[in-house]
């Protein structure tokens, strides 16, 4: 029984690391670069799809491809902050009129990268996978592949690193001023533009090596994206839209609801992912740890 | 009210619009008889779109509410087909699942009437993920299946039917869009409050518009199941339903009237071009039209056409003027 209950918590935990990266680079795009990136989980399938291609044609470490791919990843969100989410932003009247215009841009997006993944050759519409790490590891009784534990640790080193860079950094505070208040942080010189390009950049950056994770532990394919974005923005309105900290910690309860759900009723888990979604939205749109 | 009408203000010019869709309607009537099957096919994925998109415009285009439920409400059609079909007659089982989408939009419509913006998005996308994975679960748990099959009906026949609902539609944006009540809804989309004050019910005119445009999506789906023939979760809660509605309204522009229509049937040939043997270049040209017409052109191709004869008109004006004088 208790070895159950700790197999239950484990398992959400190493689950939950994965959506708290991915929920966190979400919040980071909609929280202060204030675009609703339903694009999202495309980073995640690039970051595992060329993950995928350098461990199985190369034969390259996935770890060690995400230092080559995190940051071309990054630039890429980079400049498309800069170049068409700037455009949208000096162009849009209100801000409601951006929200909206940047989501339907990163509709766009959304075909785009999946098509274009859709007809590289390689890469296709069936379902990958490789075994890296799949070594049993045995946590107290409950046993686990190694692999979803370095997927934890990886996540929760960069979610504390990213805090201590938002807490202590110069450039931490200016993206913190930039979530409370844009125009105000601006007049008070901060290069805007810069900061939320930066903020889009990062969230990318955070897709892509979750999608590195992912491709470490699950199978993946090039539509895979839609599914982590559905849950990254059930995490986001689970920690309150635009809290960082917040979405790092739901990131870890939607894990431990999912397993939970998935120990007594597997086919209910999404069921119960949705449900708890827009039941927040109705009786808690704040969020569950919201002001 | 267009440019040239301001200019000249003939009397008959008033005409010549009730004419012509006169004429298309008495074309399309007339289609089966002397067209081969295959333009009646392709009719009838156009008007689907078509009447998708219309009708998603009917309640989001004047609201600004951006929602994400249309495929939720197709699928609800499709469903009532899948289990209705033996039951009811052909015409009854599209009202059915029109009826059934009402009512399912009526609820939903109440519960979201505090949400805005992209909370209102999220819901209603929810709405559509939420219903296909429980469906999913209750026909691998209780049915033992994943699909069901739709009786099938002669492609004639729901040409016709989805003709009349394409009527039914036309006609209905066009009474809202000309009485008090289409008013009542445009002042809710510039500013709720100021609509409330002013005496509009603003709960009424929203929930009731956003059952009538679910109604027609309900009915469009019951109709297209009976033409795929085979449904699953999947295949009817699809959310790629949802978003063809909203960027196909866009495409066409939501300034006027036939900018939906205009959007629908473009993509839709485009589908039926390209989805046979380049279905990836199809939706990736999509995405690509899609980041354009939003950063370059706002207001669709309804705005362009706008545009162009304002461009012409004010030549025009300019070479009259240099007669003159």
């Amino acid at each position: 029984m208790l070895v159950t209950i700790l197999d239950i918590l484990v398992a959400g935990l190493l689950l939950g690391g994965i959506y708290a990266l991915i929920a966190m680079g979400l919040s980071l795009q909609y929280g202060v670069a204030r675009v609703f990136n339903v694009a999202h989980g495309e980073f995640i399938m690039i970051g595992a799809m060329v993950t995928w291609t350098f461990y199985t044609i190369v034969g390259i470490n996935p770890l060690l491809s995400a230092v080559i791919s995190g940051p071309v990843i990054f630039v890429i969100g980079f400049f498309l902050y800069h170049t068409l989410f700037r455009y949208l932003r000096t162009k849009s009247i209100t801000h409601a009129a951006f929200e909206s215009n940047s989501m339907l841009a990163a509709f766009g997006l959304l075909f785009i990268i999946q098509n274009i993944a859709l007809i590289i050759p390689r890469w296709g519409s069936e379902i990958r996978g490789y075994t890296y790490l799949a070594s049993p590891v045995n946590i107290g009784g409950a046993i686990f592949a190694a692999n979803r534990l370095v997927t934890l640790l990886v996540a929760v080193v960069i979610g504390l690193a990213f805090y201590l860079f938002l807490m202590r950094t110069r450039m931490g505070k200016a993206i913190r001023a930039a979530a409370q208040d844009a125009i105000t942080a601006r007049l008070m010189g901060i290069n805007i533009n810069l900061v939320l390009a930066l903020c889009f950049g990062l969230g990318a950056l955070m897709a892509g090596l979750a999608g590195v994770l992912i491709s470490m532990c699950y199978p993946v394919h090039a539509t895979m994206g839609l599914e982590y974005t559905i849950i990254a923005i059930i995490v986001i309105v689970l920690g309150g839209l635009g809290n960082i900290p917040g979405s790092f910690l739901g990131g870890f309860i939607l894990g431990l609801v999912g397993s939970v759900v998935t120990y007594f009723e597997p086919g209910l888990a999404l069921v119960a992912y949705y449900l708890i979604f827009m039941l927040l939205l109705i009786l808690r749109p704040a969020g569950i740890i919201g002001k | 009210m267009s440019v040239s009408d301001i200019k000249t203000g003939f009397s008959y010019k008033k005409l010549i619009v009730p004419a012509v869709l006169g004429l298309i309607l008495v074309l399309l009537a007339t289609l089966p008889v002397y067209t081969p099957s295959y333009t009646v096919v392709l009719m009838i994925t156009i008007l689907m779109y078509i009447i998708l998109t219309v009708s998603w415009a009917l309640f989001s285009g004047p609201t600004g509410y951006v929602s994400l439920a249309p495929s939720a409400f197709f699928g609800v059609g499709m469903y009532t087909a899948a289990i209705l079909g033996k039951e009811l007659h052909l015409a009854g089982m599209v009202i059915a699942g029109g009826l059934f989408s009402f009512v399912l939009a009526l609820i939903i419509g109440a519960i979201t009437l505090r949400l805005r913006g992209i909370y209102f998005a999220m819901f209603t996308f929810g709405l559509v993920v939420l219903i296909q994975q429980i469906l999913l679960w209750w026909e691998i748990t209780f049915t033992h299946t994943r699909g069901r099959f739709v009786i099938p009906v002669d492609n004639t026949t729901i040409y016709y039917i989805m003709l009349a609902i394409f009527v039914t539609l036309t006609l209905t944006v066009i009474f809202i869009r000309r009485s008090k009540y289409g008013l009542a809804l445009q002042s809710i989309g510039q500013d709720e409050e100021a609509a409330a004050h002013s005496g509009v019910n603003v709960t009424l005119v929203k929930v009731f518009t956003f059952a009538i445009s679910a109604l027609f999506m309900g009915a469009v789906g019951a109709i297209v199941a009976t033409r795929w023939t085979y449904i699953d979760p999947y295949i009817a809660f699809n959310p790629t339903f949802s978003f063809f509605p909203v960027l196909m309204s866009i495409f066409g522009g939501m300034g006027q009237l036939y900018g939906p229509y205009l959007g629908a049937a473009i993509f839709a040939y485009l589908e039926e071009l390209l989805i046979t043997n380049f279905e990836y270049y199809y939706m990736l040209i999509f995405g690509i039209i899609m980041v354009i017409t939003i950063v370059f052109l706002p207001s669709g191709i309804v705005g362009l056409i706008q545009r162009w004869r304002m461009m012409k008109w004010w030549k025009g004006g300019l070479a009259k003027d240099d007669a003159n004088t």
